[in-house]
């Protein structure tokens, strides 16, 4: 294949594509949606064994991942979802990809549905540089993370760790993990601050006996 | 590989040189061939052409499957003649369909005038040409001769179906019929069934060769073609095979003779163009096979799972293509595909090419198809190990 080897030792690797990489089992089944130029299914397919399909809107990214011999469908992430049955897939990843959907919280929801275990990577908003450009400076960030001017982001959803965390409270999602990312590598610290970007897992909240048999009861005693 | 590389490379790339049409007859009273209508037709001949080499493990071989009025020359030239196959951009060595690694097949479907048994062939019955007697066929029907054909290369799995509008509806239909036998498939501006205005457009075509006097109930073959009827039957298909964009940009308002005639003459450039399509295909095309084969494409009809399904799991590898400015075979009609693929879980890559020939665009958009195609066989072909079947 005359495809580059990307490899994650490279020093070129994305972080972010490191650390997902990890959280996949192998050999499961993967929908990556909007899955860019494929260089995360690519690593996952050769190394994991990975059965990956990915959804992508770009042109010039759907004849990449093609050229790499991945499985692409050429549509919006909306679109990528539906029809798809429950469980269809092991994990769904939104990489990058969830702030630039305007139905984010329906895009969740589905995937939640179509796979077990959905992993979630986003720009932080409330970083420290976002919050330094705001107050002090009075315009709109630009970050490592969020590197675009306000007239020509592809992003149209600016949330912040907290954000996410508040998300999952509500939605009574599971955190399964959550990773958070600066410049030179992982944050530990105030995240909500400190962190460029997030990536969480998260899963439904697994229904315990009491509430499954509470619907086959019907309440009825 | 770029998609301007390819296109060099494509461009440097030589024809496949002369090749020459076979003939396979099969299906001989009383094993004949038995159609989805209920009534058999026999003996059945298909004209088919190969080019490149099977290997010895007959793993390298593609079919490919041609549109309403293809026939089964698509590449190379046959001697004496100048014009190349209908795809020749894209079958040969170094091209799309690479020649030098696989060894392809293109069959002329029944029910054409090609040289594959049609509606002008002698009913052996009756010692006359069939006309109307001929059984209405399908597209299972036309498929299913094709695999007679495959038995007799002696291929048990095709590396891959390939074709566009009318083809891909063949392509589908492979994987409905003989799923364990397609590796990959790759329809291209097609679907899955035919919309209430595809299904007009070929009502008013149908009309049109039937309200023409010399048509004669179909029986005209001692006459002559029913010219005028076919003629324009032929040029509303090419109105709906071009987009807007590509009139305008191929015609404009542009005159033949510099003024208007201030009479029904031809004028505009493009009713020039459509006139000489029109008597053109007269001289190519029989009209009877016309009625049969966009009656067979209305028929077609594999929405709702008919072609995988979860309950009916397989392994074939997808493609879909569809073209921004085709708007007979919009891209929705392929996202309909996928959305069955998905359905039953089939690993599958879809793309939307920004073409803007309209559905013309299968036959004369070469560097974006040769791109996706080239690498999607590769990967079906070489594979690596993983990523062999569905999801």
């Amino acid at each position: 294949m005359e495809t580059a080897h990307w490899n994650l030792e490279s020093k070129d690797a994305r972080q972010d594509h490191r650390i997902i990489f990890d959280l996949v089992e192998p050999g499961s089944k993967v929908l990556d949606l909007g899955c860019g130029y494929g260089d995360l299914m690519y690593i996952l397919t050769r190394e994991k064994n990975v059965r990956a399909q990915g959804v992508e809107v770009d042109d010039a990214a759907v004849y990449e991942c093609v050229k790499k011999g991945l499985s692409v469908f050429h549509s919006d992430i909306e679109t990528g979802l539906t029809e798809y049955p429950d469980r269809s897939f092991d994990y769904v990843i939104l990489n990058q990809s969830m702030q630039e959907v305007r139905k984010a919280d329906f895009v969740i929801e589905e995937s939640l549905r179509v796979a077990g275990k959905v992993i979630v990577g986003f720009p932080n908003f409330a970083y420290i540089q976002s919050r330094v450009m705001l107050f002090f400076r009075g315009r709109s960030p630009i970050t490592l993370s969020l590197p675009y001017r306000w007239y020509d982001t592809p992003n149209v959803r600016f949330l912040s760790i907290s954000d996410f965390q508040d998300f999952c409270r509500e939605k009574r999602l599971r955190v399964l993990e959550a990773r958070f990312l600066d410049d030179r590598g992982e944050v530990r610290r105030l995240p909500n601050l400190m962190a460029l970007n997030a990536i969480f897992m998260v899963a439904r909240q697994r229904e315990t006996p009491a509430a499954a048999g509470a619907g086959d009861s019907g309440g009825t005693s | 590989m770029s998609i301007s590389e390819a296109r060099n490379q494509t461009a440097e790339d030589g024809c496949i040189g002369v090749v020459e049409t076979q003939y396979y007859t099969f299906a001989h009273p009383p094993d004949e061939l038995k159609l989805e209508c209920g009534k058999t037709l026999g003996p059945v001949t298909l004209a088919y052409e190969t080019y490149g080499r099977l290997n010895a493990e007959k793993s390298n071989a593609i079919l490919i499957v041609h549109a309403l009025s293809g026939d089964a020359h698509a590449a190379g030239v046959h001697r004496g003649e100048d014009n190349p196959g209908w795809w020749d951009d894209m079958i040969g060595p170094g091209k799309a369909f690479d020649t030098d690694r696989y060894f392809v097949i293109c069959s002329n479907v029944i029910g054409g005038c090609k040289g594959s048994t049609g509606p002008a062939s002698i009913n052996p019955g009756t010692g006359r040409p069939y006309a109307l007697d001929f059984p209405m066929i399908t597209v299972g029907d036309m498929v299913n001769a094709q695999r007679h054909l495959i038995d007799h290369l002696g291929i048990q799995k095709l590396l891959s179906v390939a074709g566009g509008s009318m083809g891909g509806m063949q392509v589908l239909q492979w994987v409905a019929s003989y799923p364990e036998r397609v590796k990959s498939a790759i329809p291209i501006a097609t679907a899955l069934k035919h919309s209430p205005q595809q299904i007009a457009f070929n009502e008013v075509v149908r009309q049109s060769i039937m309200a023409d006097p010399d048509w004669r109930q179909g029986n005209y073959y001692e006459y002559g073609q029913p010219a005028k009827g076919l003629s324009v039957a032929r040029m509303i298909g090419h109105i709906t095979f071009m987009s807007d964009q590509s009139m305008e940009e191929k015609f404009s308002r542009k005159l033949k003779n510099g003024d208007y005639s201030v009479k029904f003459g031809a004028d505009f450039e493009v009713e020039g163009y459509l006139r000489y399509r029109g008597e053109s295909f007269v001289k190519r095309f029989d009209a009877n096979s016309y009625l049969y084969i966009t009656k067979a494409v209305d028929y077609f009809d594999l929405s709702d799972g008919k072609m995988v399904s979860r309950d009916r799991p397989i392994d074939t590898r997808f493609l879909v293509i569809s073209f921004k400015s085709d708007w007979l075979y919009p891209t929705h009609q392929s996202q309909e595909i996928v959305r069955q693929l998905k359905a039953g879980l089939i690993e599958a890559t879809s793309c939307e090419v920004a073409a803007t020939y309209g559905h013309d665009a299968f036959l004369v958009e070469i560097d974006e198809q040769t791109h996706l195609i080239r690498h999607f066989l590769e990967k079906t072909y070489y594979g690596n190990g993983t990523l062999e079947s569905g999801i």
